[in-house]
């Protein structure tokens, strides 16, 4: 099958080779990182010893799991207008996972040494548990997705031997980003992070984000390519954002609540610093206020269903409401769990330039792999014209 | 030419060698514990230290402990605070004990300066956070860090409740005037911090901070009562640094 990924019109070459030039653009300010340095390359400090790249661990691994959300009707309860949708989750999980991996990569100090992860394993530290699970959640998509639409391509049902796969798939979703939890939620010096809500804040934040993106590269599909993956799928994902993005709203309450009716300074000052500034220190109050912004925008959206059908509006809402957790979750959530530091002193921290090109890069990788896997599913998808119901997927 | 038959069974007759090997080798090996330990080492459960803040009157006299600490371990002179690399380092009363600080206390503690360092917690969350091991627990408490295993993954300083821990995010060797030839020098991308002089511990002698203080630092095992450590816990009002984080740190500060 991987042969429908070498035959492509020209914009989807020119699409790779931008793609391949941001990974080889990253992949150079990584390497000068080694060189000289992360103080010069980063906006990181020995206060803020996490930013950017952790944030892009956190908001990714949420998205890859937001596949639960179309493979589990599918699968599970036989939904059928996920048909053609569950494929989409599994690969965009298959990207998503690899840009969560390559991004804990490039925070490492000591790359060479990566392996000591594995040579070395270490059950209680939470990063040996993140890799575990990545790594099996990427290979169960990789094999379930790529299984099941080899079958499509032989217009034969799957295998039955698929179906434990997808099942341990479906369990392992909300696992991988309640691991990713972990890495924030036990430990004791950081009141911000420390939440029993934290994974399921995280879960409610992936379920908005995660269909939110799902819809755009519908959208994406649905105008270059003959494939529709289904009007209806993409309203019933945006209702499910809808209720996701009300759940996330509700627990910033609730951790309003906590901190500031308790009044116990360390749960307050980082909410404080994050949305109205702190003792004269307020790099991310804007950022914060735009993210707010957003999100109740794409809220006001996807709350009204004529506005939330309406294909143009619907577009506008889940970039709202994308962008709105990218920088919440991709970076402020990280950079505030270190406010204040152990002297109770602020130190803020920004991205800086060379930080934000090797993100660039770790997303291109991801993007690179979502395409060509995009692009083998939609040639088959294409080719086959009706999927297992009897549905026609090719839109004259 | 070996034909299959013939490499087999050269590859049978190896293999069955090397098995001989491993078993003798298993019976006659010591743990490396033993086989490492100096007759003159010091011995303790529990290393702790106490430092009498009382009897640090002038910056020289913290001058002199840090220089000792920073100029044996070949620590980087750094002077951008938000990257430097501190292994012993002062900090004032407000600022070193947030939270449980008192408002109305002494003008004179007040103005004290206190040593932070590592604190070598009986329970340490960088133990628990780190995935290779690079930083972990010797059975006399002290809290180690391998630099050479470290993956610079920073988890331990998102841990460590007390900003002991340092990150090479600068060269280290390019801010070292002299290198002393018996220890390690580091690498970019490795967390370092204090290890309570385990190389001094384990060859008899006490850390260095201690025999620069001439005596304003008491360092001993907490799990002997007879302990010279426990005496002046047992006498003196001390304080540690957020006790309620539950991390048992070991670093006790008399007021």
């Amino acid at each position: 099958m991987l042969d429908l990924a070498l035959k492509g019109r020209p914009r989807y070459w020119i699409w790779l080779s931008f793609l391949a030039t941001m990974i080889l653009i990253g992949f150079i300010c990584w390497i000068r990182e080694h060189h000289i340095g992360a103080a010069f390359t980063t906006g990181l400090s020995r206060d803020v010893t996490w930013g950017f790249h952790v944030g892009q661990l956190t908001f990714f691994v949420g998205v890859a799991a937001s596949a639960v959300l179309v493979v589990l009707p599918y699968y599970f309860h036989n939904y059928k207008i996920f048909g053609r949708m569950a494929i989409m989750g599994e690969f965009l999980a298959v990207g998503c996972v690899l840009i969560a991996m390559l991004s804990v990569f490039v925070i490492m100090g000591q790359p060479s040494r990566v392996w000591n992860v594995i040579l070395h394993p270490t059950p209680h530290s939470i990063i040996f548990w993140d890799m575990v699970v990545l790594i099996t959640y990427l290979s169960l998509n990789l094999l379930c997705g790529w299984t099941i639409l080899h079958a499509e391509k032989k217009q034969a049902p799957p295998p039955k031997w698929i179906k434990p796969f997808i099942y341990w798939a479906i369990l392992w979703a909300p696992s991988i980003h309640t691991v990713t939890a972990f890495l924030y939620a036990g430990l004791p010096g950081r009141p911000h992070w420390m939440t029993a809500l934290q994974a399921a804040h995280f879960l409610a934040t992936a379920f908005a984000a995660g269909p939110c993106l799902l819809i755009i590269l519908s959208m994406i599909i649905k105008k270059i390519s003959k494939f529709d993956p289904g009007q209806q799928a993409i309203n019933k994902l945006a209702e499910i954002a809808t209720y996701a993005l009300i759940i996330h709203l509700f627990f910033i309450g609730l951790e309003f609540f906590t901190a500031f009716y308790s009044q116990i300074p360390d749960h307050m000052v980082p909410l404080k610093y994050l949305y109205f500034g702190y003792e004269g220190h307020n790099g991310l109050v804007t950022w914060m206020a735009i993210s707010t912004l957003l999100a109740f925008t794409g809220l006001l959206i996807f709350i009204f269903p004529p506005l939330r059908k309406w294909n143009v509006t619907k577009l506008i809402g889940a970039i709202c409401i994308f962008v709105s957790i990218w920088m919440d979750k991709g970076f402020a959530f990280v950079v505030s769990g270190f406010v204040p530091n152990p002297f109770d002193r602020i130190t803020e921290a920004w991205i800086a330039l060379n930080e934000f090109l090797v993100a660039a890069g770790v997303w291109s990788v991801g993007a690179f792999v979502i395409t060509v896997l995009y692009k083998i599913a939609i040639t088959v998808k294409e080719k086959v014209v009706f999927d297992k119901y009897g549905e026609k997927q090719v839109v004259d | 030419m070996i034909n299959r038959r013939e490499f087999l069974k050269i590859a049978a007759f190896a293999s069955f060698i090397g098995l001989g090997a491993v078993s003798i080798n298993a019976f006659e090996k010591k743990p490396g514990k033993e086989v490492l330990k100096d007759i003159n080492a010091l011995k303790g459960k529990r290393w702790a230290m106490a430092i009498d803040t009382r009897k640090f009157k002038t910056q020289q006299d913290f001058d002199k402990v840090i220089k000792a600490c920073h100029k044996a371990h070949n620590v980087p002179e750094i002077v951008d605070p938000l990257h430097e690399i501190k292994w012993i380092w002062t900090e004032d009363y407000e600022h070193s004990f947030p939270g449980t600080a008192e408002h109305y206390i002494s003008e004179e503690v007040k103005e004290r300066k206190f040593l932070l360092l590592c604190n070598h917690c009986d329970n340490a969350p960088c133990v628990r956070v780190c995935p290779v091991k690079a930083t972990f627990k010797r059975a006399d408490g002290i809290t180690m860090q391998d630099m050479h295993r470290c993956i610079g993954c920073k988890f331990c300083m998102a841990g460590c409740p007390y900003g002991a821990r340092n990150y090479n995010f600068l060269p280290p060797r390019d801010y070292l005037k002299e290198v002393n030839p018996e220890y390690p020098t580091r690498t970019l991308g490795v967390v370092e911090k204090c290890t309570f002089c385990n190389q001094r511990i384990d060859k008899g002698l006490l850390p260095y901070c201690v025999e620069a203080s001439e005596g304003k630092i008491i360092f001993g095992d907490l799990a002997d009562p007879n302990s010279e450590i426990r005496k002046v816990l047992s006498e003196n009002m001390v304080i540690r640094r957020r006790p309620e984080l539950g991390t048992q740190p070991m670093v006790f500060y008399i007021i």
